[in-house]
C-alpha cells in the first residue's frame, strides 16, 4: 500500500490548484458551519447561563398602579412560582459634558438587597444602600458611554422632579441584554440609560407609595403559562393591567430569538449549498483523475489489487481535499465566530460569553462535508475500478460529436472555428454544462442576496427615517395632557413645526386572533409622521374608522372593511368597533393609526394628547435642549436624527463586514467550478490546443476556445443567477419578516449588477489562469501522445 | 530533378541540447542541409537519430541551440504572394515566438503520425480551422477533393476510418498552399494499405502544386518515392542519396 501511497501523494501535489479551489469552496461552507453554530451555541449558553444564575421571570406584567396588598392573593395563582412586585418609571437624564437629552428607565429593587428576580450583575461598585434615595445603579453599556464610574453624579426628571442621583454601581441585568428604548431598533447608549434604585426613593419620587407598577414572576414547573396569565390578568384588570407577557414578548429577550433564527437559518441553508457544489465539483475532478488514470488503473488490478484498495486510494484522494476544505474552514470560522462575538458582546450586553467551538460541531461539520464528498466521488470512482482490466486498459472510444441545435441559430461565420469547438464540447456533456451552470448561478444567487441585504436594509431605515417618521424630536408626557400645552411647545426656542398625538395600549381583535398593540391618535393630516400607502405615498386618516400596519392586518387576518373590536387598556376599558378603513405600509413595528379626535372621542374625553413630535432648527438645538430639559411634564425626549445615525453607524460596522465575507464565500463558488472546469477543459484538449498552435494559431486566438467556454458558461449562467438571487431574497424577505420589523423586498439594478460582475471577475481571474497556463503548454509533448 | 529547385531551408551547424534533469540530451550535433523548392525528401533514421528534432526545428515549433536555419520565401513558390518583405531569408534559429507563429501560420503543412483533428469539428471543418487564418488558401471542398474525400466532407474524425482520418489531415496541411509540407511519420499508425493510399496523396500534392514534402520515418522502403534521402544518425547527417528514378507509391511493399 505504501507505493499506492506516495502516488497519492503526487496526484494531490499535481492537483493542488484545483484540490486547492474545492477545498477552499468546502472550507466556505464548513465556515460559514462552524460560525453558525459557534455563534448559536455561545449565545444560546451565554444567555440561557445568565437567565438562570440570574433569575430572569417568565412573565412580565404592567399595570397603572396596584396595591401592595394585593400581591398575597397573586401568590396564590396556580402555577405561580416567585412573583415580586416593583415600580418602572421614566427618567429624563442629563450627563456633564454632554448636550443632547438621555431617555432613562428607572427599575426598582427592593431596599439595600437584590431582587428575587431580574437580579443584577454588578460590574462595579455595589447596590443603593437602604435608605438612600439618590443612589443608582446604571447600565453598564450607558456607563462605558460617557465614561461614568462609581460615585459620579447625573441630573434627573423623575416625574417632573429634579434630583441629583449618584452612581453606586454599574451593573447588567438579564432583562436587558439588549439595551434599547421601547420605540428605537437599534441600542443608542448615549441616549438610553436603565438604572436600578430603591423602592422606597422610587415610589415616592413616582407617586408610588404602597403600590407597585410591574410586575414579574416565574412559573413552577409543569405550569400552564396561558393559565397563569389568565388568571392575572383578570386579577389585576382594574388596576389598569394591559396585559401579562411571556418572555416571548419582553424586548430584549425578543431581539436575541431573532438574532439565533438568524444563525438557524446560516446554519443550515449555506452549508448546504456550499457542500452541494462541493460534491459536484468533487464528483467532475475525480471522474476526470479516474478517467486520465485509467491504464494506471487497469495495470494495478492487473498486479491483483482489489477493487477495495483501490477504492480506497481514490477515495482517500477526495478525503485528503475535504480534510484540507475543513480544517481552512474551521481555522476561519472560529475567526469569524470570534469576529462577530465581538460585536455582539456590544449589542447584546452578556457578562461573559465562551465562544467556543463545541466538539459536535467539529464532528457534525467534518461528517457533512465527508458525506458530501463521498456522495460526488463514489460513483466515478467505482465505476472504474469494477470495470475489468482488460477493458481498461483499451483507449476510449473516439469522442461522439454532433451539431448542436445552437449552432442552427447561429450563422455559421459569426461562430467561426472556435466558436464551434466551443458549443460542441459544451453539448457533448449537457449534464456536467448544466451543473457547472448551476454553480455559477448559485454563487451569483448569493452574491445578489448579498447586495440585496444591504439595499434592503438601507431601504428600510430610508422608510422608516426620512419617509414615515419625519420629525426631529419626539416628546412623551408623563401623562395624557390637553392640547393646549401644545401651544407652549411652539414658543421654545428653534422649534419649527409641533404636532400632537395621543397614544393608548389596546387589544385588537378580529375573529379568534387578537395582537396587543397601541392606538395612536394623529392629526387628520399628519406631516411629522406619514402614514404610507403601497406607493409610499402619505394617506391622510379617515373620518372614522382605524388603519393598520400592513403587516399587523395579515396577522389579524382582516381586511379593508372588515370590523375590528378594540379593547382599550387604559381608564374605563371600553370595548368597542372599528372598520378597517385602508392599510399602512411601514417596515417596523405594528402600528394602529386613527384620528386624534376620534381616539378622544372614543376614549370619552377632552382633546388629551399623550406626547409631541417637534420639527426643529438644527442650528439652535443647544438652546432648544436647555428649554426641553426645564419642561416638568415630559418623560422622555427622543432624538430621531441621532436615532438614524447609530443605526447606520451600527450598519456601516457591522453589516459591511458581513457582507464582505459574503461575498468572498460567494466569489469562492464561482471560481472554484470555473476554475475546475477550465482546468479540466484545458488537460481534455491539450492536444487540440497544441494542434492548432502548431497549425499556426496564435495563443490569443487558441485561448478564445478556453476562454469562450469560460465565458459562455458565465455568460448563461448570469440570468438563472439572478433568479436564483431572487428566490434566496424571496425567502429572506419572509425569514425577515416579523412584528418586530420586516426587510423590504427590493431589487436595484446594483444589485443583477453586482451579481454579474461578481461572477464575471471570478471568471476573468480564472481566463488570465489559463491563459498563462496556455504559455507553458508543451506542444511537442503534446502533439506525440497518443490520444 | 532535386537540384532544380531553389533553396527553401539552407541549415548549418544546427545543434541542439535537451537538458534533461542533471543529463544532457544531444539531440542534433551539427546537421548541415539544404531543401530544394519541389522536392519530395525522405529522412530515415532510427529513434533516437534526431530527425524529430530535426523535423521539428524545420518546422518552426522548435529552435536550434546553435547553428543558422534560414528560410528563403523568396525560393518557394508563394513569395509573390504570402511573404510579406520582411521575412526574406528569415533566419528561423533567430526567430521569436511571434514570427515562429506567422512562419507556420503562412508556410508549413503539418502531417502528423496520430493525425491531430480537432474531434469536434468535421472533416471540412479541420481543413477550415486553417484556411480561416491564412492568406489564398484554397476551399476546403477542394482539399478535401485532393485527398478523395469528396463525399466525406461533413463526418467528424470518429466516424472516419485511420486512413481517412490521416487524409483529412493531409488535406488540413495543403489547403493553405504551403511552401513545405512537413510529415511525421504520417504512416506510422496506419497498416500497409492504408499507408499506401496516404503515400500516394502526398506523392500527388508533390507533383502537382510543387509544394517541398519532407518525410520523417524509420521506414526504409518509403525511402523509393523520395527525389533524395537523407539518413540520420546520431545527430547527425549520415549520408545523403539521390534516387535518380522516383517510384511510384504503389510500387511500395513493407
Amino acid at each position: 500500500m505504501q507505493t499506492l501511497d506516495r502516488k497519492l501523494y503526487r496526484d494531490l501535489w499535481r492537483l493542488k490548484g484545483q484540490a486547492l479551489a474545492i477545498a477552499m469552496v468546502i472550507a466556505s461552507g464548513v465556515m460559514t458551519l462552524v460560525m453558525a453554530i459557534t455563534m448559536l451555541d455561545s449565545l444560546t449558553s451565554a444567555r440561557d447561563r445568565f437567565y438562570a444564575s440570574h433569575h430572569f421571570a417568565d412573565i412580565f406584567v404592567q399595570v397603572k398602579r396596584a396595591p401592595l396588598g394585593l400581591l398575597e392573593s397573586l401568590q396564590r395563582i396556580e402555577g405561580v412560582n416567585l412573583i415580586e412586585p416593583r415600580v418602572l418609571a421614566s427618567v429624563r437624564l442629563s450627563v456633564p459634558g454632554f448636550g443632547d437629552p438621555v431617555r432613562g428607565k428607572l427599575v426598582s429593587l427592593p431596599d439595600g438587597r437584590q431582587p428575587l428576580l431580574n437580579q443584577l450583575h454588578l460590574i462595579e461598585g455595589s447596590l443603593p444602600e437602604p435608605g438612600r434615595d439618590d443612589q443608582v445603579v446604571v447600565s453598564d453599556a450607558f456607563a462605558e458611554a460617557h465614561d461614568l464610574t462609581v460615585g459620579d453624579s447625573l441630573e434627573a426628571i423623575i416625574n417632573g422632579r429634579h434630583t441629583r442621583l449618584t452612581l453606586s454601581g454599574i451593573g447588567l441585568s438579564p432583562e436587558f441584554l439588549y439595551q434599547v428604548a421601547p420605540t428605537d431598533l437599534m441600542p443608542d447608549y448615549q441616549r438610553y440609560a436603565v438604572l436600578w434604585m430603591n423602592h422606597r426613593a422610587l415610589s415616592q419620587a413616582y407617586a408610588m407609595e404602597g403600590a407597585f407598577n410591574s410586575l414579574t414572576l416565574t412559573l413552577q414547573a409543569g405550569a400552564r403559562e396561558d393559565d397563569v396569565i389568565d388568571a392575572l390578568d383578570q386579577a389585576l384588570e382594574r388596576y389598569g393591567a394591559i396585559g401579562a407577557r411571556t418572555r416571548h414578548d419582553q424586548q430584549s429577550h425578543r431581539f436575541i430569538e431573532e438574532e439565533l433564527n438568524q444563525q438557524r437559518i446560516t446554519a443550515t441553508v449555506l452549508p448546504t449549498i456550499f457542500l452541494a457544489v462541493s460534491a459536484f465539483l468533487l464528483n467532475v475532478v475525480m471522474g476526470r483523475i479516474v478517467q486520465t488514470q485509467r491504464e494506471q488503473l487497469a495495470v494495478l488490478k492487473a498486479f491483483g489489487y482489489r477493487d477495495m484498495e483501490l477504492a480506497r486510494h481514490y477515495g482517500l484522494l477526495a478525503a485528503a481535499i475535504v480534510l484540507l476544505g475543513w480544517a481552512i474552514g474551521v481555522l476561519l470560522g472560529t475567526w469569524a465566530a470570534s469576529g462577530l462575538a465581538g460585536i455582539y458582546l456590544e449589542y447584546f450586553r452578556f457578562p461573559e460569553m465562551r465562544s467556543t467551538l463545541p466538539a459536535w460541531a467539529l464532528a457534525l461539520s467534518l461528517l457533512v462535508s465527508l458525506l458530501a464528498a463521498l456522495g460526488g466521488t463514489w460513483h466515478a470512482v467505482w465505476r472504474a475500478v469494477s470495470r475489468p482490466p482488460a477493458e481498461a486498459m483499451r483507449p476510449p472510444a473516439p469522442h461522439r460529436f454532433r451539431r448542436s441545435w445552437l449552432e442552427r441559430l447561429l450563422p455559421a461565420p459569426l461562430l467561426g472555428s472556435e466558436g464551434r469547438i466551443v458549443l460542441r464540447n459544451l453539448a457533448r456533456h449537457p449534464a456536467k454544462a448544466g451543473f457547472s451552470v448551476l454553480g455559477i448561478a448559485l454563487s451569483a444567487g448569493l452574491l445578489m442576496i448579498g447586495a440585496y441585504q444591504l439595499a434592503a436594509v438601507d431601504r428600510m431605515i430610508d422608510q422608516q427615517y426620512r419617509q414615515v417618521l419625519q420629525m426631529d424630536i419626539e416628546l412623551i408626557f408623563n401623562e395624557s395632557t390637553p392640547a393646549r400645552a401644545a401651544g407652549e411647545l411652539r414658543h421654545l426656542p428653534g422649534v419649527l413645526a409641533v404636532e400632537t398625538w395621543r397614544q393608548v395600549p389596546v387589544t385588537l381583535v378580529h375573529e379568534h386572533r387578537q395582537y396587543r398593540t397601541s392606538l395612536l391618535g394623529m392629526a387628520q393630516e399628519p406631516g411629522l409622521r406619514q402614514v404610507l400607502d403601497e406607493q409610499s405615498q402619505p394617506q391622510r386618516l379617515p373620518e372614522a374608522g382605524v388603519m393598520l400596519t400592513r403587516y399587523l392586518a395579515e396577522v389579524l387576518d382582516a381586511r379593508v372593511g372588515d370590523e375590528l373590536e378594540v379593547e382599550i387598556m387604559e381608564g374605563r376599558r371600553q370595548r368597542v368597533s372599528l372598520p378597517l378603513t385602508a392599510l399602512v405600509d411601514e417596515p417596523l413595528g405594528m402600528g394602529a393609526y386613527l384620528r386624534r379626535d376620534t381616539l378622544n372621542a372614543l376614549l370619552q374625553e377632552g382633546p388629551a394628547i399623550s406626547g409631541a413630535w417637534l420639527l426643529v432648527d438644527a442650528a439652535r438645538t443647544t438652546e432648544l435642549h436647555a428649554a426641553l430639559w426645564e419642561l416638568p411634564g415630559v418623560a422622555s425626549i427622543g432624538m430621531l436624527t441621532e436615532a438614524e445615525q447609530g443605526i447606520r453607524d451600527y450598519l456601516d460596522e457591522t453589516i459591511l463586514m458581513v457582507a464582505i465575507i459574503f461575498i468572498a464565500i460567494a466569489s469562492s463558488i464561482a471560481f472554484g467550478v470555473v476554475y475546475n472546469n477550465a482546468r479540466i477543459a484545458f488537460a481534455e484538449r491539450a492536444r487540440e490546443l497544441a494542434t492548432l498552435q502548431v497549425l499556426g494559431y496564435t495563443r490569443a486566438e487558441v485561448s478564445r476556445i478556453l476562454l469562450g467556454e469560460i465565458a459562455l458558461l458565465t455568460l448563461v449562467a448570469i440570468p438563472p443567477g439572478w433568479i436564483i438571487g431572487v428566490f434566496f431574497s424571496h425567502l429572506l424577505h419572509q425569514a425577515f419578516s416579523h412584528d418586530l420589523f420586516r426587510i423590504p423586498l427590493v431589487f436595484t439594478p446594483q444589485a443583477f449588477g453586482f451579481a454579474a460582475l461578481g461572477v464575471l471577475a471570478a471568471s476573468l481571474v480564472v481566463g488570465m489562469l489559463v491563459y498563462r497556463r496556455l504559455g507553458r503548454l508543451d506542444k511537442i509533448r503534446v502533439l506525440k501522445a497518443v490520444e | 530533378m532535386h537540384d532544380t529547385g531553389a533553396v527553401v531551408f539552407q541549415a548549418s551547424g544546427l545543434k541542439r541540447f535537451y537538458q534533461m534533469g542533471e543529463v544532457t540530451i544531444q539531440a542534433l550535433r551539427g546537421v548541415d542541409l539544404e531543401l530544394h523548392a519541389g522536392e519530395l525528401v525522405v529522412m530515415l533514421g532510427a529513434s533516437g537519430s534526431g530527425k524529430s528534432t530535426l523535423l521539428n526545428i524545420l518546422g518552426g515549433l522548435d529552435s536550434p541551440s546553435e547553428g543558422t536555419l534560414v528560410y528563403s520565401p523568396a525560393a518557394s513558390r508563394h513569395a509573390r504572394t504570402s511573404a510579406p518583405s520582411g521575412e526574406a531569408g528569415l533566419d528561423l534559429a533567430r526567430a521569436n515566438q511571434r514570427d515562429l507563429t506567422r512562419f507556420r501560420r503562412h508556410h508549413v503543412g503539418f502531417v502528423f503520425q496520430f493525425y491531430n483533428l480537432i474531434s469536434s469539428l468535421t472533416a471540412r471543418e479541420n481543413v477550415a480551422v486553417v484556411t480561416d487564418i491564412c492568406h489564398d488558401p484554397m476551399p476546403p471542398e477542394e482539399a478535401l477533393a485532393l485527398v478523395g474525400l469528396e463525399h466525406r466532407l461533413d463526418h467528424f474524425p470518429s466516424q472516419l476510418s485511420g486512413g481517412e482520418q490521416q487524409r483529412v489531415a493531409i488535406a488540413r496541411a495543403v489547403a493553405k498552399q504551403p511552401d513545405v509540407l512537413l510529415c511525421d511519420e504520417p504512416t506510422g499508425a496506419l497498416d500497409f494499405r492504408t499507408g499506401i493510399r496516404v503515400l500516394e496523396v502526398l506523392e500527388q500534392v508533390n507533383r502537382d502544386t510543387r509544394t517541398t514534402v519532407a518525410i520523417i520515418t524509420h521506414n526504409e522502403v518509403i525511402g523509393e518515392m523520395a527525389d533524395r534521402i537523407i539518413r540520420l544518425r546520431d545527430g547527425r547527417v549520415d549520408q545523403l542519396q539521390v534516387n535518380e528514378r522516383r517510384r511510384k507509391p504503389q510500387e511500395l511493399r513493407w
